[in-house]
């Protein structure tokens, strides 16, 4: 009967050792690998260049994830609080915007930041733009928005933040609310029975919350291609030159690819240290 | 006597135009162990949510050492609840989980004249209170473990404990034995007992288990519908059941239509019976309560009613029989043995009888006719079933 059973897993283990393992597999093996075939650690030694991309991109998904934090928890606490129809009218808003093309998204952020687009043409309409210069004695037509690092960072926000809200939301609806009566029943205020019961326990939702958002932030390249026009380069751009665009070097690619996903393990696996006991924290 | 402590003033509780509680009137009194008992939907958790703050009555009045408290929150009431399922915090370990409410506490600094300065409860102090619990409680050593590394009984020292080590004046105590097994269950209903002795203050007890209230309590405050029906002690209760009700829900009973003749004497299937109770009106059509344990069985032709085994029951110590007397069916319990079928007469000691006046539960109790085993353990799990439901909401 077991034995049936576990012939079932067999697509599954087939499925992930072609796709998950096999790949990393090529990455390590072409990260050491000089273009001529030998084994090298040229490819790493070269990395030295691009320290500015990876900070950069590290700077920005932190930058994001703690912005989709500061969102996320007071939404997802809020509405948690809210009765079961509100809750399912929220939960569709937040799941909407993901039912569309995630191209399709950026594109329209595109839209609405230019320089002559919808929000310009907002701020115009309503005089900000001119009560701007009157201040600042500046001579402005529109406030460059797009190809800036805040539109990359308002691209991987808004792109994420669902990824943070429905971890921390679904940890906190399902807080046993006699936890909280007898919090206060103990004397905490309203303060202290967030500060001592509902924030510890709503902890692993937000560790899942954070390596949901700044894994997919820190390795983007659609979004910064997009709303930073290219000049504000990611680890992601950097990756997919080496790859498709001109600067064809796959080795290299390969080992910047390598190196940002021992830096991201490592990070899960100090935040996950740093909320040990919450074994529920969902490691990605 | 004691002095009284709490008291319920006119307290009415409606949700959605659905009156829970109606119009009730109780006093509790300070170091008293009062049970409210009662079915599920009784009222009896409302009552004690009203009291711990959890909820605000609809109209009347809660009144603490005679302030009138409505709008106090719980935190700022001399008040501890523990909870049916205990509700301690999984990510602090015994010893947070019982320091929890002296870190939450401040008070005034003894160093400061004017005495408008709050201070924290210093550390040494809640490290030596904590450790003081956790001797009540029996469960020294066990400070660093976390609460899903302890059995349900301990779990629920550990509730009992997180509670007292405030010092409150008054313990709520929300049908916390519910989910321990039977033999855990009368282990702590001593321990629990003793606890109230020993720290001396009101433990206020909320359960639908007849046998848990007769067990631990100083009062019985017994329910229904939302109104109480008898207050007393378990004796009273238990002796004097006020209605059909009480009766029933109080231990077994059989009730049987009677008209009073005159004091001291009932008529029952035709029958003359000399009893210990008066005060009725001449013929007053009564309930007469008859316990299962008070009923001698006799040889037929010296019995004052007749009747036929129809089932036996072996229960250890006694036999259950019921024995139809005319039709109606009565639950005797002897230690006699009665083969199934046989005739035997009855005789009841006028000290056995105990009459009470018609009430709206006339008639819907006392009647052995659909007794069975089975019959009463599904009775036992519904009701549990409904309890926890009434939890979730």
């Amino acid at each position: 009967m077991k034995r049936n059973l576990s012939r079932l897993t067999i697509p599954y283990v087939v499925w992930m050792a072609l796709f998950v393992v096999a790949p990393i597999i090529m990455v390590v093996i072409y990260a050491f690998t000089s273009a001529e075939g030998g084994f090298t650690f040229a490819n790493f030694a070269s990395m030295g260049t691009y320290a500015v991309v990876f900070t950069r991109s590290f700077k920005l998904a932190l930058i994001a994830t703690i912005v989709c934090l500061l969102i996320g928890y007071p939404v997802s606490y809020m509405m948690s609080k809210e009765g079961p129809g509100f809750q399912r009218i929220a939960m569709v808003l937040i799941m909407l915007p993901m039912w569309i093309n995630f191209l399709l998204r950026t594109y329209s952020w595109m839209s609405i930041l230019e320089n002559n687009g919808l929000l310009n043409q907002l701020f115009q309409k309503i005089g900000l733009i001119a009560l701007y210069n009157g201040i600042f004695g500046t001579n402005l037509e529109f406030f460059p928005m797009l190809n800036t690092q805040g539109a990359v960072v308002l691209g991987m926000v808004y792109n994420y933040l669902p990824f943070m809200i429905l971890p921390i939301y679904s940890v906190i609806v399902k807080l046993d609310g006699s936890l909280l009566e007898a919090a206060r029943d103990l004397g905490a205020n309203n303060f202290n029975v967030f500060r001592r019961v509902i924030l510890p326990l709503s902890l692993p939702g937000v560790l899942s919350g954070i390596t949901m958002v700044f894994v997919p932030s820190v390795s983007t390249f659609a979004i910064s291609k997009m709303l930073g026009g290219g000049t504000e380069l990611l680890l992601g751009d950097l990756i997919e030159q080496q790859f498709l665009g001109g600067a064809y070097n796959p080795q290299l690619g390969a080992a910047i690819s390598l190196v940002m996903m021992v830096i991201v393990v490592v990070c899960m696996v100090v935040m996950n240290r740093f909320g040990e006991g919450e074994e529920q924290a969902v490691m990605l | 006597m004691s002095k009284e402590l709490i008291r319920l003033r006119d307290v009415c509780m409606a949700f959605d135009d659905e009156l829970v509680l109606d119009h009730l009137n109780l006093y509790f009194n300070d170091k008293e162990f009062l049970t409210l008992l009662g079915p599920s939907g009784c009222g009896k958790s409302t009552t004690l949510r009203i009291i711990g703050g959890f909820m605000t009555p609809t109209s009347g009045d809660v009144l603490f050492d005679g302030v009138r408290i409505n709008d106090v929150p719980p935190y700022q009431r001399q008040i501890n609840t523990v909870f049916q399922k205990y509700a301690l915090f999984p990510h602090l370990n015994v010893f947070e989980n019982i320091a929890f409410g002296l870190r939450m506490q401040r008070r005034p600094d003894p160093n400061d004249p004017t005495g408008k300065k709050l201070v924290k409860i210093p550390e040494e102090e809640i490290r030596q209170r904590v450790m003081e619990m956790l001797e009540v409680i029996s469960l020294k050593g066990f400070e660093h473990r976390k609460p899903d590394a302890l059995s349900g009984g301990q779990q629920q020292r550990v509730a009992i404990a997180r509670a007292l080590v405030n010092r409150p004046k008054v313990l709520l105590l929300d049908e916390p034995l519910a989910a321990l097994d039977l033999k855990l269950r009368k282990d702590m209903q001593i321990e629990l007992k003793r606890i109230q002795q020993q720290v001396g203050i009101t433990f206020i007890y909320v359960t639908h288990d007849q046998e848990e209230a007769l067990t631990m309590s100083d009062t019985i405050v017994v329910m229904d519908k939302g109104s109480i029906q008898q207050i007393g002690t378990p004796e009273d209760i238990y002796n004097e059941p006020k209605n059909a009700f009480v009766a029933d829900f109080i231990g077994e009973s059989n009730i049987i239509d009677g008209v009073m003749l005159r004091d001291n004497c009932v008529k029952m299937y035709g029958r003359e019976f000399p009893c210990l109770d008066g005060g009725f009106e001449p013929n007053e059509p009564v309930d007469v309560v008859i316990r299962p344990e008070d009923i001698d069985i006799v040889p037929k032709e010296q019995g004052q009613l007749v009747g036929t085994v129809t089932s036996v029951t072996f229960k250890g110590m006694q036999y259950d029989i019921i024995v139809d007397f005319r039709g109606f069916k009565w639950l005797i319990q002897t230690t006699d043995h009665c083969p199934e079928g046989s005739r035997i007469g009855i005789k009841i000691d006028p000290d056995g009888i105990h009459i009470m006046k018609k009430s709206k539960y006339s008639g819907m109790f006392g009647d052995y006719s659909s007794f069975s085993e089975e019959y009463d353990e599904l009775d036992d799990a519904s009701l549990l079933d409904e309890e926890e439901s009434e939890d979730e909401t």
